[in-house]
């Protein structure tokens, strides 16, 4: 599948920024943009978008094995985090130190655990720190990093919340959809989830929370979303969340198909460019990510190299601004600074095809032997 | 219909990738439009050099400014992709520690050369060419001309808007990858063109200030780098008796007569008369501030180090007769520029002249050919001769 900007064929290798709407999700919307309705109103047009509304919540807990009462439907995954972060009264927040920024942000002051040298949470460290933090005490860890794909060890962190009574958030925006996910087996008390990045609207999100937490909301008002969110919901947005969820729990050999293109690619680069190196290649990581250096070129550079060659890819967090700022992910992980500064993320999808991905390749050969 | 630009590169125009440096004022933008225009594919890029909300100190304000919001809006008009590079590092380094640490020894640095020098024509050059760019185009009002024996840094036309000054540092290999495509205009005929493609930056002001001081409060961005250089000291005249205290040496530059907090004091010579005083000297190590009388002023020998020398030939060992601007504003003066091989040198000028601060620039021109810029170099010391 091509993008066209200004006639221009686009590979797009960024779904990790953003996956493509799917056509499931496109159709629920404008099926619902048609009508009026406000789900808490009670005439029959206001039913009926209640009636969108619970279809959506039941589509989402099927696909990731919870109970719908368990979804609570926000603004997006940084609305689900700060919601977990805020609003539960523990007196200690312990977090990684690779998390999203919407993590870092919302709670500067919480204790970092740290990665090792591959990106892996470090289990033993957040012992020690549990061991010193004041009682109850939240963990906050992301299933997969967005930058280097690295799946980290959900269970131990439950096992170790277990120890010392302490909740667990889980930031599942990148494993959604990639990874499979069981909610009420999971031993996590809450969890968000965006929908863009699985193919649904930006805009939506949700925080998926064991039935009995005690969370305080951040957004007071109407009482909607259980007392949990206020505002009038997002109709069409959540009906297109609830459309590609379903259509995510149809595709099940996608990740295959995507686990092959990348090895692919990466197999391919570190055979033609021997300097070039994978990040994590070694660990269990999202079978669509693949975090790449490549020598001579920061990754600003290379990001723009790329996009005037019609390749979309990204670098590190990118400021509202457009502008790049040195990843802090790969310097927790104690990377060499060239390391740091060359590394581009790319991260397949489920539209990608063999073809994208040899022009991915022939693009990233390209410009490596420009600069090297 | 008008001339269109011309880069002078071979092939076609469209086979021609050129990076524009766009920093959303009228120039800049103007720039860009004119090249892509031409056909030529066009790259824009703005740099980020400092943060916008920590510069205006203003919680929450983003970190670009609207300046860069303006670049973008004009790249989108004219179609072209655009990036925004983030050089605060780089320009911090560069630019801002130089300019702090030459006011606390008492100099008056001027920042947007340094900028031009190191990451304009150094670092953002430099990743031009890494994405295969085959030119730099800026806005500045100078030109590049191929002369009898090479290339050549030329004046702008626009006698009023000529920036040769601040680009007397650019080295023959820059000037080599740069174009200038405004050198030949006027202001207005740029402003003209911004309204003819509907730029949404037509009518926006010359920046006026050092542009990381956008409240003009110099002092304040010295005294967060180097705070020792707002330290208090002793306002002492020419015999070194103290007349009065002063909140800080960046306050003062060499010349300044108005801000020193004290009137004119009675001549020494003519009993009964008033001299007005000027700062004459900055001492750092002691905060002193030196004033006297304008006579106390003239020099006619200056040290300049750094030199960047762009003429046919090496600087000739008896000495290379110019014209010489000390001052972006001033009217080039005549004087002879010594140099024993090496990148420092010193000036002997013809006529004393009045003011002349260290940490400025000394521009030569040709004395044959007054529009063509010969180089430069930063002035470290004066004294007469």
């Amino acid at each position: 599948m091509k993008f066209l900007e200004k006639n221009k064929e686009i590979v797009y290798v960024d779904y990790n920024a953003t996956a493509p709407i799917r056509p499931e999700a496109k159709s629920a919307m404008m099926d619902v943009l048609g009508n009026p309705g406000n789900p808490s109103s009670v005439h029959s047009m206001g039913r009926q978008a209640k009636n969108v509304i619970e279809r959506a919540r039941s589509q989402i807990s099927e696909f990731i094995g919870a109970r719908q009462e368990n979804v609570i439907f926000t603004s997006g995954g940084t609305e689900a985090d700060i919601l977990a972060l805020k609003g539960s009264s523990c007196l200690s927040i312990l977090i990684s130190s690779i998390e999203h920024d919407a993590v870092l942000e919302a709670v500067p002051e919480a204790r970092r655990i740290m990665v090792s040298q591959s990106g892996v949470l470090d289990s033993e460290h957040l012992k020690v720190l549990l061991k010193e933090a004041p009682k109850p005490a939240l963990i906050s860890v992301m299933w997969a990093n967005n930058e280097t794909g690295v799946i980290q060890p959900i269970e131990d962190v439950t096992n170790l919340a277990s120890d010392f009574d302490a909740l667990v958030h889980v930031d599942a925006v990148q494993a959604l959809g990639k990874l499979p996910i069981n909610f009420l087996n999971s031993g996590i008390d809450m969890l968000s989830i965006s929908a863009h990045k699985i193919g649904g609207p930006t805009g939506v999100g949700a925080l998926i929370i064991r039935d009995d937490l005690n969370l305080k909301p951040i957004i007071v008002g109407g009482g909607q979303e259980r007392g949990r969110r206020s505002g009038t919901e997002n109709l069409a947005g959540i009906a297109g969340f609830g459309a590609a969820a379903e259509a995510c729990s149809k595709q099940e050999d996608a990740n295959k198909k995507i686990v092959h293109l990348r090895d692919y690619f990466e197999k391919t680069i570190l055979a033609k460019a021997p300097s070039a190196k994978i990040i994590a290649h070694k660990e269990k990581r999202l079978s669509n990510t693949s975090a790449v250096f490549m020598p001579g070129l920061n990754a600003e550079t290379q990001v723009m190299a790329f996009d005037l060659a019609g390749v979309a890819v990204s670098a590190g967090a990118a400021c509202s601004s457009g502008k790049v700022t040195q990843s802090h992910v790969l310097k927790a992980m104690n990377l060499p600074d060239e390391l740091i500064n060359n590394t581009i993320r790319i991260s397949f999808g489920w539209q990608n095809s063999e073809e994208d991905v040899n022009r991915l390749i022939e693009v990233w050969l390209k410009i490596y032997q420009g600069s090297n | 219909m008008e001339k269109k630009i011309d880069l002078g590169l071979p092939g076609a125009n469209w086979e021609n990738r050129v990076v524009v440096a766009m920093s959303g004022g009228v120039d800049s933008s103007v720039t860009a439009a004119l090249v892509a225009e031409a056909g030529y594919e066009v790259v824009g890029i703005t740099l980020q050099l400092y943060d916008h909300g920590s510069a205006i100190q203003r919680k929450g304000a983003c970190c670009a400014g609207a300046d860069i919001h303006d670049a973008r809006l004009v790249a989108e008009k004219i179609g072209i992709p655009h990036y925004v590079l983030d050089y605060e590092s780089k320009f911090k380094e560069s630019v801002m520690e130089d300019f702090a640490d030459s006011y606390a020894r008492g100099e008056t640095p001027i920042p947007c050369i340094r900028c031009n020098q190191t990451v304009k024509f150094r670092d953002l050059l430099q990743t031009a060419k890494q994405l295969g760019a085959k030119a730099l185009c800026t806005g500045h009002y100078v030109q590049r001309a191929m002369g009898k024996s090479g290339l050549e840094l030329r004046k702008g036309v626009d006698q009023k808007k000529d920036q040769s000054y601040f680009l007397f540092a650019t080295t023959s290999d820059q000037l080599e990858y740069l174009r200038f495509p405004l050198g030949g205009l006027t202001k207005d005929e740029t402003r003209r063109h911004a309204n003819r493609i509907g730029l949404n930056v037509a009518d926006k002001p010359d920046s006026q200030d050092i542009c990381f001081v956008p409240n003009g409060k110099y002092a304040d961005v010295v005294s967060r780098l180097r705070p020792d250089a707002i330290e208090p000291g002793e306002i002492v005249d020419m015999d070194g008796a103290v007349i009065g205290k002063h909140d800080g040496i960046v306050n003062f530059t060499v010349g300044q007569r108005k801000g020193l907090g004290i009137g004119g004091r009675s001549s020494l010579v003519e009993p009964g008369a008033t001299d007005p005083l000027y700062v004459v000297a900055v001492n750092p190590e002691e905060r002193r501030v030196v004033v006297g009388p304008h006579s106390a002023l003239g020099r006619n020998l200056l040290k300049v180090s750094e030199i960047n020398w762009l003429g046919d030939n090496p600087i000739s060992s008896s000495g290379e007769k110019l014209m010489i601007k000390l001052r972006s504003t001033q009217k080039p003066i005549s004087g002879t520029l010594f140099s024993d091989g090496s990148d420092n040198g010193k000036v002997v000028l013809d006529e004393l002249e009045f003011g002349v601060a260290i940490g400025q620039a000394a521009v030569f021109y040709s004395r044959d050919d007054s529009a063509r810029v010969l180089g430069g170099g930063w002035m470290t010391e004066t004294s007469l001769h």
